[in-house]
C-alpha cells in the first residue's frame, strides 16, 4: 500500500504506547508516525499520589516524552483544531498535519476554575489538588506544616481519572497523620457526589469498610457548588456545607482543549464519542481514539489505556486495509488501591462485570482481590518499573491480557 | 421489576421507582411523580429539563450527566439544583420515564 500518515494527537500513556505498536506493526515504507504533544515532560501519573506524603518526589515521576517513543516523528506544539472533513490538523505555529488516520491520545484536562471560588484566594494555599504536578509538589509542603483540624477529599463532579485515587489518598493520609502522631487531633473527610465511595456496589461495600475502620468519615451526595478557601468551606448546590482546615479537592475534568474547538469531534464536557468495542470514533471512520479523552463507559484509567491499545493498532490495520474493525474490548479495568501500611488491594472488571472478590492469577502468583495485603502493594511498587519499560514501549504483559480473566473470581453476579 | 400503577396507568417500574418502559410514560404520570418528591408545581423550566432528558435518552439510550444537563439544556446547574432538590439527574429522569442514569464510572 502506499505510504499512510498516522498522526496521534497526546504523547502521554495512550499516544505513546500506540505510536510504539503501530511502529512494530508497520514497516517504515507503509506507515509514517506523527505525535503532537505541547512539552516533553511525560508524567508517570500514578506517581502523583505518592508525591503527598513525600513517598515520592516530582522530577522522580517526569521523563522526557522523546525518550518514550520508538521514531515516531514528534512535534512539540499546541494543537489549535481538527478539520474531521479535510483530514487535516492545524497546529498553534501555524503548520498544518495532513493524516489518513488520526488517533485522539489527548486525555483530560483539569479544570478547577470551572467551580466556583476553587482557583479564587486560598488556591495553593489550603486548597490543592494532587492530580497535577505543581499542585501534588505544593501539597507535599501544605501536608508537612498540616498540624491537626479538619482534612477534607473532595470530588467534584465524575468523571474524574482514577476514581479510586481520592480514596487512596484518604488511606495515605491515615497513615501519614498516624506516623506523625497528629491524627488524634485530625477529621478526615471524604466527600463525594456519588452515593457510595465508589461507583461499582460490591467495591463500594469493602472500601467503605475500611474506610470506617480508619475513622474516615464518608460524606455522599455531596456535589460541590462552591469553595470558600478563605472562611474555609465547601458549599453544595443543595446548600449543605463541609467546613476544611486543608482541602484536597479533585477538580471537575472534561477533554482537551482543542477537541472543544474542533466541530463535530467532542460531546459537551469535550470527549470524544467513541464505539466502546472497536474505539473507532463516531466522527468519522478514521478517527480512533483511547484512555481518558473517549467517553467510553469504563474507568479513565492507564490499565483501561493498555489493554485498548493492542485492540486499537489492530483496529487502525484492518481500516487500513478496507476491513471492518473488530468489536472485542470488553472494558477491562485493573487497578491495585493503595491502603497504607504497606498494604494495598486489588480489583478487576469491565463492562459487564463489576469487581468481585476472589483471586488475580498473575506471573508473581495469585494476587487476593478486594482483601489489603502485603504482595498487592509490591505489585503497585513494581508497576512504574513496568510502565516505562513493558507498557510505553507497547509490550504484552506477561499474563495480564487486554480481555479480563474470570478465573479466580467469585462469581457474585453483576449488578444491573 | 414490578407492575404499579401512577396517575392510573399501568407501568413497570424499579426498586427505586425509575419506570423502565418509557413508552408507557404519559404527562400525568410525570405530575404525579413529581408530587411524590414534593414538587407540587411543573412550572416551564421544569418541562423543559424533564423533555431533555427524556429526548436525549430516547435518541441516544443514555441520560446526560448534571454537568452535561447544565451545559446542554440551556438550565445552569445551580438552578437545576433549585427545581430538582437533592439531585436533578435522577430526579429528572424519574419523572421523564427513563431508568436510571448509570452514574459516570
Amino acid at each position: 500500500m502506499a505510504r499512510k500518515q498516522i498522526v496521534i494527537l497526546g504523547g502521554g500513556t495512550g499516544g505513546t504506547l500506540t505510536a510504539n505498536r503501530l511502529r512494530r506493526h508497520f514497516e517504515s515504507d507503509e506507515a509514517e508516525i506523527h505525535v503532537v504533544d505541547r512539552d516533553d515532560r511525560h508524567v508517570y501519573q500514578p506517581g502523583l499520589l505518592f508525591v503527598p506524603f513525600g513517598l515520592a518526589q516530582p522530577e522522580q515521576i517526569v521523563r522526557p516524552r522523546r525518550r518514550q517513543l520508538h521514531s515516531g516523528i514528534v512535534h512539540e506544539s499546541e494543537i489549535e483544531t481538527v478539520s474531521i472533513e479535510d483530514d487535516e490538523i492545524a497546529l498553534n505555529d501555524g503548520s498544518l498535519l495532513p493524516y489518513d488516520v488520526l488517533v485522539v491520545a489527548s486525555g483530560v484536562r483539569l479544570q478547577p476554575e470551572e467551580t466556583e471560588g476553587m482557583t479564587g484566594p486560598g488556591w495553593n494555599e489550603r486548597v490543592f489538588t494532587f492530580y497535577d504536578l505543581p499542585g501534588a509538589a505544593g501539597l507535599q509542603q501544605a501536608l508537612r506544616r498540616f498540624d491537626g483540624g479538619r482534612l477534607v477529599v473532595n470530588i467534584a463532579d465524575m468523571p474524574i481519572k482514577c476514581p479510586v485515587a481520592p480514596i487512596e489518598f484518604t488511606f495515605l493520609a491515615d497513615w501519614y497523620l498516624r506516623e506523625r502522631g497528629i491524627r488524634a487531633r485530625t477529621e478526615l473527610v471524604l466527600s463525594t457526589p456519588l452515593d457510595g465511595c465508589f461507583t461499582k456496589p460490591v467495591a463500594s461495600e469493602h472500601l467503605t469498610y475500611l474506610l470506617a475502620e480508619k475513622e474516615i468519615e464518608l460524606v455522599t451526595e455531596f456535589s460541590a457548588g462552591e469553595i470558600d478557601g478563605v472562611g474555609g468551606k465547601l458549599i453544595a448546590y443543595d446548600e449543605r456545607e463541609i467546613p476544611f482546615d486543608l482541602l484536597v479537592a479533585v477538580p471537575l475534568h472534561g477533554g482537551a482543549a482543542f477537541v472543544e474547538r474542533s466541530p463535530g469531534l467532542g460531546d459537551a464536557l469535550g470527549f470524544v464519542p467513541t464505539d466502546p468495542h472497536t474505539l473507532q470514533t463516531t466522527a468519522k471512520p478514521n478517527i480512533f481514539a483511547l484512555g481518558d479523552a473517549t467517553d467510553v463507559p469504563t474507568s479513565k484509567a492507564g490499565s483501561v489505556t493498555h489493554f485498548e491499545g493492542d485492540l486499537l493498532v489492530q483496529n487502525i490495520a484492518s481500516f487500513l486495509r478496507g476491513d471492518p474493525p473488530e468489536a472485542s474490548f470488553d472494558g477491562h479495568t485493573n487497578c491495585f488501591i493503595e491502603t497504607g501500611f504497606h498494604k494495598a488491594l486489588l480489583i478487576d472488571f469491565n463492562y459487564d462485570v463489576e469487581p468481585l472478590t476472589g483471586r488475580f492469577p498473575t506471573a508473581l502468583g495469585p494476587l487476593p482481590l478486594l482483601r489489603e495485603s502485603r504482595l498487592n502493594h509490591l505489585g503497585k511498587l513494581l508497576f512504574q518499573w513496568i510502565y516505562w519499560h513493558a507498557l510505553l514501549p507497547g509490550r504484552d504483559l506477561p499474563g495480564i491480557g487486554p480481555a479480563m480473566p474470570t478465573a479466580g473470581k467469585k462469581h457474585i453476579p453483576a449488578h444491573a | 421489576m414490578t407492575m404499579t400503577l401512577i396517575a392510573d396507568a399501568p407501568v413497570d417500574v424499579d426498586a427505586e421507582g425509575f419506570m423502565t418502559r418509557p413508552e408507557q410514560w404519559n404527562e400525568q404520570i410525570a405530575t404525579a411523580i413529581a408530587a411524590d418528591n414534593g414538587i407540587s408545581e411543573l412550572t416551564d423550566r421544569h418541562w423543559l429539563v424533564v423533555r431533555f432528558m427524556r429526548d436525549r435518552y430516547l435518541q441516544t439510550g443514555s441520560a446526560p450527566s448534571i454537568r452535561s444537563l447544565g451545559k446542554e439544556s440551556g438550565v445552569p446547574v445551580k438552578e437545576l439544583y433549585q427545581l430538582f432538590p437533592k439531585g436533578p439527574a435522577k430526579l429528572a429522569a424519574k419523572l421523564g420515564g427513563i431508568p436510571k442514569p448509570k452514574g459516570c464510572i
